[in-house]
């Protein structure tokens, strides 16, 4: 007899999980798909992120969201800075791939020694009014410790579509990737442009990391488990698609949870990285990719 | 080579290089021979997966220095400890221990912490011919069966079964008799001996499997797992996990509402006080494996308040576990053995001290202790415990007993079993 | 290439020292550190095959190691072969790897191998952890041969080590002369316009791919024996990954003498670290000098010698 419940529930559960996946690889999708710079470092971001909303939490009993947007301007600030070195030491000169991917992995590698350094590797997780509990609907358990931070992820998302769709800098980044001598003979500049989607990108990464730490304990090498995810996020949804970000951050949150429901959590992992190829072998475009 | 300036930079850089080595080889003979002390060398898990028992184990180590010193050392001599960071990796074990062995020349040795960090070591001890004492390691003896190698770890002789003996035990005794198991773990060393040690006590108490699956150690959410579980509607639920996986399975449990009639069994990680602390009344009800609990039994033995007051007083600044009721206090054991054995060979013959450890009953801090076939502890003790009465996160209620009960076996037991599990959450 | 008859003299020189210094039982804390410090030798040479040759950076360094390991640890257990057939077929096995990995993504974007090699090592570690006959995730104790030559089998390892050492890095100083060597260069600066010139530029990829993942292989194969005791956390360890990328490119990437010094400036270091200030410091230190050489030195210690030099 087939476990229907079993299924809906992963169903469920799956597409929870892909609202929070869809706000992990939001930055990417800005830094890589529309800036189309290789940042391998933004999985750091994300522990950042998370770590920063440990702290608040367990110093002020802060609720890991609410801190999360709190340290936006901040995280977007140093995306900015991140940047500038970037783009001063490597872009400028042309030299972008090869040092510039080392450059973003010895940052990657930094924050994580730091983390390790100050925090140790005990797992770190949150308190919050809604964490351990959940509510069921119609025989399918909804936890909300994945419901609201699924429901903050779409909100990110739908926030980002509409600023890149409506608002000046939006557009401009969404120019400077298609084509940037034209944009300056608009007036834009665009140095100044992609620093703002940098900024951006950061500052998603940094909030997702507090979605994250509110779903589950998190050690400094747990950005390791989200290089493949995000980046193949990005690729399966198409460079530069916020919505198809969405769609295929959903459709690995399923497929990871069909997976670790009936053939065991052993090769959920292996998930991401085998859409990564495949994605990367068919349709290197994406679903929706330009 | 085209480049004549480029032959310089070699040689000047592998000169350096080379250099650096050699000196590092040969410091010892610059080192001024003081007080002439005994030297105890070993690798600990500093930093990386292991460190947080290991750093407390140290403290334990450095406790039972200070502690022989005061007395006049051993044999007359002060005791020097010489340690360097495994960083939990195997790979640094051979260079680590040649630096102690050759260089720093230690007198005995010890290992680190952890099977995975016992197991490179072991060779090393049989080539040297050296006894070696190793902290908390599963079965890393039954490869090579070193007659010189003891092992501190209350598992006894048969480490697999030993963690999930007591929890099976108690389920048989429960009347009505529970039917039917469901058993999970991690893909990793210890979850697995402990499941191999598991699925064989099924056989042998009449229960049946209904589940029996594992789950890589960085998985996210435990919620499919234990959705998974709770629809075998399995009477028993036995999980073999590590720290994060023990939290994560225990969390989702909870929100699922997974209530069988017995919970646990080899859940590793909810004895460390962060994870006391952080999950709080979560842990009522709960039936695990541990080593040590604050019950009058343990408190009794001699030695073990005094060194849990010094214990205590050192371990904030440390930045190690506040209470130290895991492995501390063996680790202090292992150092006691050591120490008694050099006492009662009247030397560092490394043999004689083998078969001194081999041959006798010692006392410390955590009882008598006597050693049996390929080192292990001649009597099993792990010990069931149940978590009741919990409430709120204060750590004060820790300190003492009455909320970690000891179950099993009888000449530990403290308390009774709350049953079925759903009873305690009340 | 008339220097090529000179470097295998030298090459030859360099084992022949080698052995002696084998034959001579120094203290033995040497080769166990020697042997560290020539394993990077032979890693961040075989790294920079593909990084500083091609300009593909590869970040999935344990993979290839690891590989190699337990394509040994598998020898070993199985047929229990003697250790030049596992060093063959470990290089061997992690070589096929760099062409599948190749041969998948390097016909898009660099950017795409290097994201494929950031995933690879996890993707390996699972399945390694799941495969019970070489250990699975408990891990594998391994028993070294007896009577080995120069009577420590850490001391032979040594040798051997020195001897793969001198191999890899002939190896890319041959490459890096030959004509395969100058389109890797020219496909590095600018792959379209080396395209256009008729370079045969995925082939020459693949080659790069290929060669880099079985000197990697072979740096990994002689790890059981010299540890004893496999398991996944210590064979696909992120330090491997961190030390191939900074050794070549703190030593220099566009010679075969950059790896080197890299290799043994920042081997030597870190073992000294591991026996003096705690080793998480080390790592920091490695990440924070890895960003300032690719910030303000990009060119390596090799570029600074050079610009001192043409002063």
């Amino acid at each position: 007899m087939f476990a229907w419940d079993l299924l809906a529930n992963a169903i469920v559960a799956g597409l929870l999980l892909g609202g929070v996946y869809a706000a992990v690889s939001l930055g990417v999708s800005v830094i890589f798909g529309l800036l189309d710079i290789a940042n391998i470092a933004q999985p750091a971001f994300l522990i950042l992120g998370a770590y920063a909303a440990y702290v608040m939490n367990t110093a002020f009993g802060l609720d890991p969201i609410l801190s999360g947007l709190l340290f936006t301007p901040v995280f977007y600030l140093v995306g900015a800075g991140v940047y500038r070195v970037y783009y001063g030491s490597f872009e400028r000169r042309g030299e972008e791939s090869l040092r510039g991917l080392v450059f973003f992995f010895g940052i990657l590698f930094i924050i994580e020694v730091s983390l390790s350094l100050k925090f140790g590797v005990d797992y770190r997780l949150v308190q919050s009014a809604y964490v351990g509990k959940s509510i069921e609907v119609g025989g399918i358990g909804i936890a909300y410790r994945l419901l609201v931070p699924c429901l903050i992820g779409l909100a990110m998302t739908l926030a980002l579509y509409l600023f890149l769709a409506r608002t000046f800098y939006g557009r401009a980044i969404m120019a400077v990737s298609q084509d940037r001598v034209a944009l300056r003979l608009m007036g834009a500049n665009p140095v100044k442009i992609k620093t703002v989607a940098f900024g951006i990108g950061i500052a998603a990464a940094s909030l997702a990391g507090a979605l994250l730490i509110t779903i589950t304990p998190v050690i400094p090498s747990t950005d390791r488990d989200y290089i493949g995810r995000m980046f193949a996020i990005t690729v399966l949804g198409g460079m530069g698609s916020i919505g198809g970000t969405l769609v295929a951050a959903i459709i690995l949150g399923i497929a990871e949870s069909l997976m670790s429901t009936f053939f065991g959590p052993s090769w959920a992992q292996a998930v991401s990285f085998g859409v990564l190829l495949a994605a990367l072998a068919i349709r290197p475009a994406g679903l929706f990719g330009r | 080579m085209r480049q004549p300036w480029l032959r310089s930079v070699v040689r000047v850089g592998l000169s350096g290089a080379l250099s650096a080595v050699v000196l590092l080889a040969s410091a010892d003979s610059f080192v001024a021979q003081a007080a002439d002390p005994i030297k105890i060398g070993f690798g600990m898990a500093l930093t990386g997966g292991l460190s947080a028992n290991g750093k407390p184990a140290l403290l334990a180590i450095q406790i039972w220095k200070d502690d022989i010193n005061k007395k006049g050392g051993l044999l007359g001599r002060p005791v020097d400890l010489v340690y360097y960071d495994d960083q939990t990796n195997p790979a640094t074990v051979p260079g680590i221990y040649s630096k102690l062995l050759d260089v720093d020349k230690v007198n005995l040795i010890i290992s680190g912490y952890g099977t995975n960090l016992i197991a490179p070591l072991l060779p090393i001890a049989m080539e040297r011919k050296l006894t070696l004492i190793g902290m908390f390691g599963l079965a890393n003896n039954e490869k090579y069966q070193y007659p010189n190698y003891f092992q501190i770890q209350p598992a006894g002789p048969d480490p697999q079964v030993s963690t999930a003996i007591g929890f099976f035990e108690l389920a048989a005794k429960q009347n009505p008799k529970p039917q039917t198991v469901a058993m999970v773990g991690a893909d990793a060393e210890y979850p697995q001996n402990a499941l191999v040690g598991a699925r064989e006590l099924v056989k042998k108490f009449g229960f049946k499997t209904v589940y029996d699956k594992t789950y890589p150690p960085n998985t996210v959410d435990y919620t499919p797992i234990v959705r998974a579980i709770k629809a075998t509607n399995a009477d028993i639920v036995f999980v073999a996990s590590y720290p994060p996986d023990s939290v994560g399975m225990l969390r989702a449990a909870h929100e699922v509402g997974l209530q069988p009639k017995i919970f646990g069994g080899g859940m590793v990680g909810l004895m460390f006080t962060t994870v006391m602390t952080s999950l709080g009344p979560a842990l009522n009800g709960v039936v695990n494996y541990d080593f040590w609990a604050p019950e009058p039994v343990f408190l009794a033995m001699p030695g073990i308040k005094e060194f849990l007051k010094e214990y205590q007083a050192r371990a904030e600044k440390a930045g190690v576990d506040p209470l130290g009721y895991y492995l501390p206090p063996y680790s202090y054991a292992l150092m006691q053995v050591l120490g008694q054995a050099v006492e009662g060979t009247k030397g560092l013959d490394q043999q004689k001290i083998a078969d001194y450890i081999r041959a006798n009953e010692f006392s410390t801090i955590v009882g008598k202790i006597k050693f049996g076939k390929n080192g292990e502890w001649a009597a099993g003790r792990t010990l069931m415990v149940q978590y009741q009465k919990i409430q709120g996160t204060s750590i004060e209620q820790f300190r003492g007993p009455g909320k970690k009960v000891v179950l099993w076996p009888d000449e530990f037991k403290s308390g009774t079993i709350i049953y079925p599990y759903a009873s305690a959450l009340k | 290439m008339q220097g090529t008859g000179r470097a295998l003299l030298i090459g030859l020189g360099v084992v022949a020292a080698g052995v002696l210094l084998a034959s001579l039982r120094v203290n033995p804390y040497l080769y166990f550190a020697g042997y560290v410090i020539l394993q990077y030798i032979v890693i961040a040479t075989a790294w920079n095959i593909l990084g500083g040759y091609a300009g593909y950076v590869n970040f999935g360094t344990p993979a290839f190691f690891a590989l190699g390991a337990y394509t040994a640890v598998f020898l070993i257990q199985s047929i229990r072969a003697p250790l030049p057939v596992l060093i063959v077929a470990g290089g061997l096995v992690s070589a096929l790897l760099g062409l599948a990995i190749g041969y998948l993504t390097l016909r898009l974007r660099g950017v795409f191998f290097s994201i494929a090699t950031l995933a690879l090592s996890i993707v390996l570690q699972t399945m390694i952890i799941n495969w019970e006959y070489v250990g699975g995730s408990r891990g594998l104790s391994v028993i070294r041969p007896s009577s080995p030559p120069f009577g420590n089998y850490v001391t032979f390892l040594f040798t051997v080590m020195v001897l793969l050492a001198v191999i890899a890095v002939t190896a890319a100083r041959f490459i890096e002369r030959s004509w395969v060597g100058r389109g890797l260069a020219a496909l590095r600066d600018n792959e379209e316009a080396a395209e256009c010139m008729g370079v045969p530029t995925l082939r020459l990829k693949l080659f790069a791919t290929t060669v880099s993942g079985f000197l990697l292989g072979v740096a990994g194969a002689p790890f059981p024996y010299y540890v004893t005791f496999v398991e996944p956390n210590s064979a696909f360890n992120l330090d491997y990954a961190v030390n191939a990328l900074a050794m070549p490119m703190i030593g220099g990437t566009t010679s075969w003498i950059g790896p080197v010094i890299g290799a043994v400036l920042l081997g030597s270091a870190q073992q000294l670290a591991t026996v003096t200030i705690s080793s998480e410091m080390n790592l920091f230190i490695v990440g924070i000098v890895l960003v300032a050489f690719v910030v303000l030195a990009p060119e390596g210690i090799l570029g600074l010698v050079r610009r001192l030099r043409s002063r």
